[in-house]
This record gives C-alpha cells, sequence and structure tokens, in this order.
C-alpha cells in the first residue's frame, strides 16, 4: 500500500498535494484498490470552486460509484482532461498521472483538519 | 453460517477479493475485472461457480414432475441434452431459470441459481403429486466453468474423450483423471464448458489447478463473479435478482422462446396464455448510448420528461467500450430504435433502445 508521507488526506480516501498556495487532489491508493477497475470519472468541465468537504464529482467503478470530497476551499484551476480518455490511470498511478483536480487553495487553516499520512494509514488499518 | 466452496483456499491464495454472495464466500475478482472479462472473449478464463444447486430428480415419474414444474418442453430432451428452462408461479411470476440436464429416462439434474436453492427446493417438494424422488446435492458437486475461444483446446489436453460436444450437450469423462460431467454450456456467450465433479477439497484443487496448468500458454486466467456478470449482460442473458424474479414473466423477461404453451398443462401455463395473447405491458429491452455514463440496476429510464422504465442491469461494455443495460421499459416505449434516456444524479442521458445480444458472436 503506497501512502505518500508528504501528502495530506481525507477520511474519504482522498489525498491532497500542497505546492505554496497551490493543492493538487486524486484518490489514494487505498480507495482505487477499493473501487477496482475505474471506468469514468464525472467531474463538471464548468466546476468553478470547491468546498471542504462537499462532493465535486463522482467516480463510476465497474462495481460502485464513489462520491468525491474536496479536501478544502479552493478555486478550480485545471481539471485533469487525460482522465477523460484513460480513467484507469487512477488504477494504476493514483498519486501521479490520476491527478483529477488542481486549485487555489483559499482557506489555509483546512490543511490542518486533514490527516497525516500516519494518521492515514490508521484510519485504514494498515 | 457462510458456506465456502471446496476451492477456497485456492482463491485466498490467489489474492482473489471474496465477498459474500448467496450464502457462500466467492471470489469477485482476482485482479482486474476488465481483464478478467477480456481474457474469456480473447483466451479464456476459469470460474468457479460451485454454489450453484443441483437437484436430482429420479424415478418413473421424473419427466412427469419436470415437465408439470417448468415451462420448456422436457420431453423433447435425449439423454445426453439439456434445457434452459425455467419454473413459475401460478401468476407466471419467475420461480427461478435453470437446466435440466437428462442423464437417463429417470434420472435428470436440475442446475439453480444458488440464492434460490432452498426456495426451488422447497418449491419442487410442494408440487410432487407425481411423487418423483427429488434430493438436493448442492453441497457434493463443485463446479467450474471454463470459458473462451481456447477453451476446447485447453481442456482436451486433460480430458481422456474428444470434446465433440455440441452446444447444450453432456458427457462423462475424466478430467485430470477424475469423473466429471462435461457440459457444452456456459453464461458467457463464449465457446465453454461446465466440468461438475464431486471429491473433497483435494479433487478439487487437483482439477483446478491442473486446468490452470493446461492453459498457461493459451493464457487461462482465473475469473470472478464480477467478470462473469459483465459477460452475460454483453449477451443480453437474464440474472435472477435483476432482470427476472417472482414479479417478472417469462413473456415480458424475453423468454417466450422457453415457454411452451402447446405443452398439456404446467405451472402457470394459464397466466402465461393471457401474456402471450393480450401482450405484457412492459418489456425486457436492452438500451445503449455513446454518452459517458454509467447506468446501474434501480435507475429510472424516461421519455419525455417521464418515466416510462427502470435499469435491472447496466454496465460500461467491456468490449463495445460504451455503456449497455437491461431495463423494463412500457411496451409502447419498447421499439427498437425509441429515444429514451437514463435518469443518473437527476441528469438525463440520452439513450437508445436496442437489440440484445449487444455484442455479436
Amino acid at each position: 500500500m503506497n501512502i505518500p508521507a508528504n501528502l495530506k488526506y481525507t477520511k474519504d480516501h482522498e489525498w491532497l498535494l500542497i505546492e505554496g498556495n497551490i493543492g493538487t487532489i486524486g484518490i489514494t491508493d487505498f480507495a482505487q484498490g477499493e473501487l477496482g477497475d475505474i471506468v469514468y470519472l464525472d467531474v463538471d468541465k464548468n466546476l468553478q470552486t470547491i468546498a471542504a468537504g462537499e462532493t465535486f464529482g463522482t467516480i463510476e467503478a465497474v462495481k460502485t460509484v464513489s462520491d468525491l470530497y474536496a479536501p478544502v476551499d479552493g478555486k478550480v484551476l485545471e481539471i485533469n482532461e487525460g482522465l477523460n480518455d484513460e480513467p484507469q490511470v487512477i488504477n494504476t498511478d493514483p498519486y501521479g498521472k490520476g491527478w483529477i483536480v488542481k486549485v487555489e487553495i483559499t482557506n489555509a487553516s483546512q490543511i490542518n483538519e486533514l490527516m497525516t499520512a500516519e494518521e492515514y494509514k490508521n484510519q485504514i488499518g494498515q | 453460517m457462510i458456506k465456502q466452496t471446496k476451492l477456497y483456499n485456492i482463491h485466498k491464495a490467489l489474492g482473489a477479493k471474496i465477498v459474500e454472495f448467496a450464502g457462500f464466500s466467492m471470489p469477485i475478482q482476482y485482479n482486474s475485472i476488465i481483464a478478467e472479462h477480456k481474457a474469456v472473449r480473447e483466451s479464456a478464463g476459469l470460474f468457479d461457480v460451485s454454489h450453484m444447486g443441483e437437484i436430482f430428480v429420479r424415478g418413473n415419474n421424473a419427466l412427469k414432475f419436470i415437465q408439470n414444474i417448468t415451462i420448456n418442453d422436457a420431453s423433447k430432451l435425449l439423454p445426453g441434452k439439456i434445457q434452459y428452462s425455467a419454473m413459475c408461479l401460478p401468476d407466471g411470476g419467475i420461480v427461478d431459470d435453470l437446466l435440466v440436464y437428462m442423464i437417463e429416462e429417470s434420472e435428470y439434474m436440475i442446475v439453480v441459481n444458488a440464492s434460490n436453492k432452498d426456495k426451488d427446493f422447497d418449491w419442487m417438494k410442494k408440487n410432487n403429486q407425481s411423487a418423483a424422488e427429488i434430493t438436493d446435492c448442492s453441497d457434493e458437486y463443485s463446479l467450474l466453468a471454463l470459458q473462451g475461444p481456447q477453451s476446447k483446446t485447453i481442456l482436451q489436453k486433460i480430458c481422456n474423450r474428444e470434446l465433440n460436444l455440441e452446444y447444450y450437450n453432456f458427457f462423462m469423462a475424466k478430467v485430470a483423471d477424475e469423473e466429471v460431467l462435461v457440459s457444452r454450456t456456459g453464461y458467457t456467450g463464449e465457446l465453454g464448458y461446465e466440468l461438475y465433479f464431486k471429491g473433497n477439497e483435494a479433487t478439487a484443487e487437483k482439477i483446478w489447478n491442473t486446468l490452470m496448468k493446461a492453459g498457461k500458454d493459451e493464457g487461462l486466467v482465473p475469473a470472478g463473479l464480477a467478470a462473469r456478470d459483465s459477460l452475460r449482460l454483453e449477451m443480453g442473458f437474464s440474472l435472477y435478482g435483476n432482470d427476472i424474479d417472482n414479479t417478472t414473466n417469462p413473456i415480458e423477461a424475453g423468454l417466450g422462446w422457453i415457454t411452451k404453451l402447446n405443452k398439456p398443462s404446467f405451472i402457470g401455463k394459464e397466466a402465461l396464455q393471457q401474456f402471450k395473447s393480450k401482450g405484457t405491458s412492459r418489456k425486457l429491452s436492452g438500451i445503449i448510448t455513446k454518452e459517458k455514463c454509467f447506468p446501474r440496476k434501480g435507475y429510472a429510464v424516461t421519455c419525455n420528461g417521464k418515466k416510462i422504465g427502470e435499469v435491472t442491469s447496466g454496465t460500461v461494455s467491456p468490449v463495445l467500450e460504451e455503456p449497455i443495460a437491461l431495463a423494463y421499459v412500457e411496451s409502447q416505449y419498447s421499439e427498437i430504435g425509441t429515444k429514451v434516456n437514463f435518469l443518473i444524479r437527476e441528469k438525463e442521458i440520452p439513450a437508445t433502445i436496442c437489440k440484445y445480444p449487444f455484442i455479436k458472436k
């Protein structure tokens, strides 16, 4: 199970990479493993903002559909268009090519609410 | 108590995802559902479906009993032949869909869905006026399904008889030196065999391992119930509990072809005659779309802003790479080519009523 130490995590299995005030969001290795084959990502291409704890899209796997939750408030800068044609890269590279959305973090204090890699590891019982 | 098949340890060792299904711990997938699905379409897959029920009907009145309780015409069977059929309630609702194997004149094997097995067995005993001998042998039997274009080549390597079986025929043979009922059947639409055998864990593991070894060069992979589900759906085969149940009848479910109304009498005949002559208010229909979406069981089907049906099975076809679904749709909207919508998270996704099978085999 890959749980990079440099990321922050939500209880809903999203990860957040923080670079200055820019946040990149995806789902964890554990989450992609639980979902199995991912076939389609439903994120509104006109998405402007996300709000901590609120859904900003859904992820469709063969077995089930799952909501995506925002780790922090943010202004959407970019949605990973590569996932339109190859959603399965979330399965193969969840922390790399499988990133979902990039935002400008608008409320940095929310970062403290997120889990560290160690805390997330405990949550999923690894 | 959740049951295990005799291959449980093999599935664990292979790292399968195990889920409870019909009272059994079953492998849902080993690796990727889509990869397993494609392996079955392109080479071969091996499924453990030992959860299925095997009920034997014996005695001089065996045929009489089967004719009364099933809707297809079992008198057409000969020893070594198999028939797809169903049992219905007096109101035409489906008790279960099943396979009837004619072993000899006074012995038949009925293979039923695991989730219905106990209910089916009770229903059979309750409707046994002809006093046939009915025995539930499900716990004694393991069942493997070897499916895919390479299945014949693989099985022939370890089978002592020439695999000249026609579709829906079976014979007894030695497979991996064990006594096996080899049946040319399956639930995938591919060339394939289902292998019924008795014996303990060691026997089951020996047959599984010998098959996997024999299929190494052909690319045989273990395949789970999830791939089995998407494979059957591409073929438009009904799944009990999804597309058919005791509230649906064979006529609306597209199973008119197994409903033999010229048979003298059988349970449900009068109701099914009515459905056939008057027509049904809804029909199980295929629906496709090129839009990106994932239709799932329970989603509404709409037309002109009104709900006209409901999805009973849906997936994104691994072969077509497009969404496919089976849905009960009001008959007036069920014509091929009718424009409808899937209602997914309050959004209408344009789709079209189509013929099924969804893929050409």
